[in-house]
């Protein structure tokens, strides 16, 4: 085994982790600069194949980043140093601020400045969700409108389990998978 | 026993946080605010916003600060195993079958289905933070008391952002500043 690429992929997702902000997709472009571009372990044809896998599996985008290139150049010991260090950084960060988020909660200044990024907030979680509406919009398919809506009113007037609705939709697009190659095999015959 | 809740309600948010980032709001506010009770609205709405401001996922954020908050330094480290240990899995199997059978498309036409319906929760969690920040006292009060500080911050926020495509993050402390100012000019503070 290779200890010195682990050490690599460790410090490597340890750095990435703590100084990229902008979410997953910013990690995953980063993460084939430095393995692809730079270090050239992994060939970019098969990033582009390693990158869809992980922005199609659940849970955090630069999580699964890590675990895909980890894997690809160490396999398991791989994974594990490249989760380790995605995860650290965040996991200190935000231990230290819980610790200090209970002392300084009650804070009038503070208050007042938490208050106030309610609304920035708010606006920044309306303003992605109008953005990805209008992308759906665009593309004029009828089947996914209804999924749209149905799925807000289910979920915001009627409280519907949000892990109910998405095993819903994934039995729905499983279906509409097998209908469409049988399709396709019709057609081949 | 509270380490074991925590790690069941956060593998349930690694697992079904279909999209990333965003997506994984939704099953927090329903695992951790509804099913729980581990966070109020409130610091929910808080934890958002310093997910924002930090690196690193939402979803990582959270298992760490409720952790933390619920049950120590013990609960943070169970609620993170908890979250990213569905990533590991899923992310294995997914590069085995890709390459077993070099395809990706009923997993694709799943995910394209999925969107729409993730769209449509987040918003409904990006509403469960707005609406107690302009309405405090409930949605059913809104003829009689509306923060219209808190409303008018969040428009120009949106407008903003829309606008100007400014960056996150100085949006959300432009108006915690804002705020802070109003206070201490109305000496309220």
């Amino acid at each position: 085994m290779n200890t010195k690429k682990l050490r690599k992929i460790f410090f490597s997702t340890l750095y990435l982790s703590s100084f990229t902000f902008g979410g997953g997709y910013v990690i995953v472009t980063l993460l084939k600069k430095k393995f692809v571009d730079e270090l050239h372990w992994i060939d970019e044809k098969e990033m582009l194949d390693l990158v869809a896998i992980a922005q199609s599996s659940p849970g955090a985008i630069a999580v699964n980043g890590s675990i895909v290139v980890g894997y690809k150049i160490c396999g398991i010991p791989g994974i594990i140093c490249a989760v380790l260090g995605a995860i650290i950084p965040p996991f200190i960060i935000l231990s230290l601020i819980s610790a200090c988020y209970t002392a300084f909660k009650n804070n009038s200044v503070i208050k007042a400045l938490l208050l106030g990024m309610r609304s920035g907030v708010s606006a920044v979680i309306i303003s992605v969700v109008y953005d990805m509406t209008k992308n759906v919009m665009k593309e004029k398919d009828i089947s996914k409108i209804i999924i749209l809506i149905a799925s807000f009113i289910a979920n915001y007037y009627f409280n519907v389990n949000a892990i109910f609705i998405i095993l819903i939709v994934i039995v729905y697009g499983l279906i509409k998978a097998f209908i469409k190659a049988r399709k396709e095999r019709e057609v081949l015959k | 026993m509270i380490y074991l809740q925590l790690f069941l309600a956060f593998l349930q948010i690694g697992a079904f946080s279909f999209g990333g980032g965003y997506a994984a709001m939704p099953l927090i506010q329903n695992q951790v605010i509804d099913k729980y009770g581990w966070l109020s609205t409130s610091d929910f709405s808080d934890l958002v916003t310093i997910s924002q401001m930090t690196p690193g996922p939402i979803a990582v954020n959270s298992a760490t600060f409720v952790g933390n908050q619920v049950a120590g330094i013990l609960g943070a480290i169970v609620a993170t195993i908890g979250v990213i240990l569905p990533s590991c899995i899923f992310v294995t199997l997914l590069a085995w079958l890709y390459v077993k059978y070099k395809n990706l498309k009923p997993l694709q036409e799943v995910l394209s289905a999925l969107a729409p319906a993730v769209i449509a929760m987040i918003t409904t969690a990006g509403l469960t933070i707005l609406v107690p920040t302009v309405v405090p006292s409930g949605f059913a009060n809104i003829a009689t008391d509306v923060n219209i500080r808190a409303f008018v911050l969040f428009l120009v926020a949106f407008f903003v952002l829309q606008k100007y495509k400014t960056d996150p993050i100085l949006v959300m402390v432009g108006c915690g500043v804002a705020e802070l100012i109003v206070q201490f000019a109305t000496s309220s503070l």
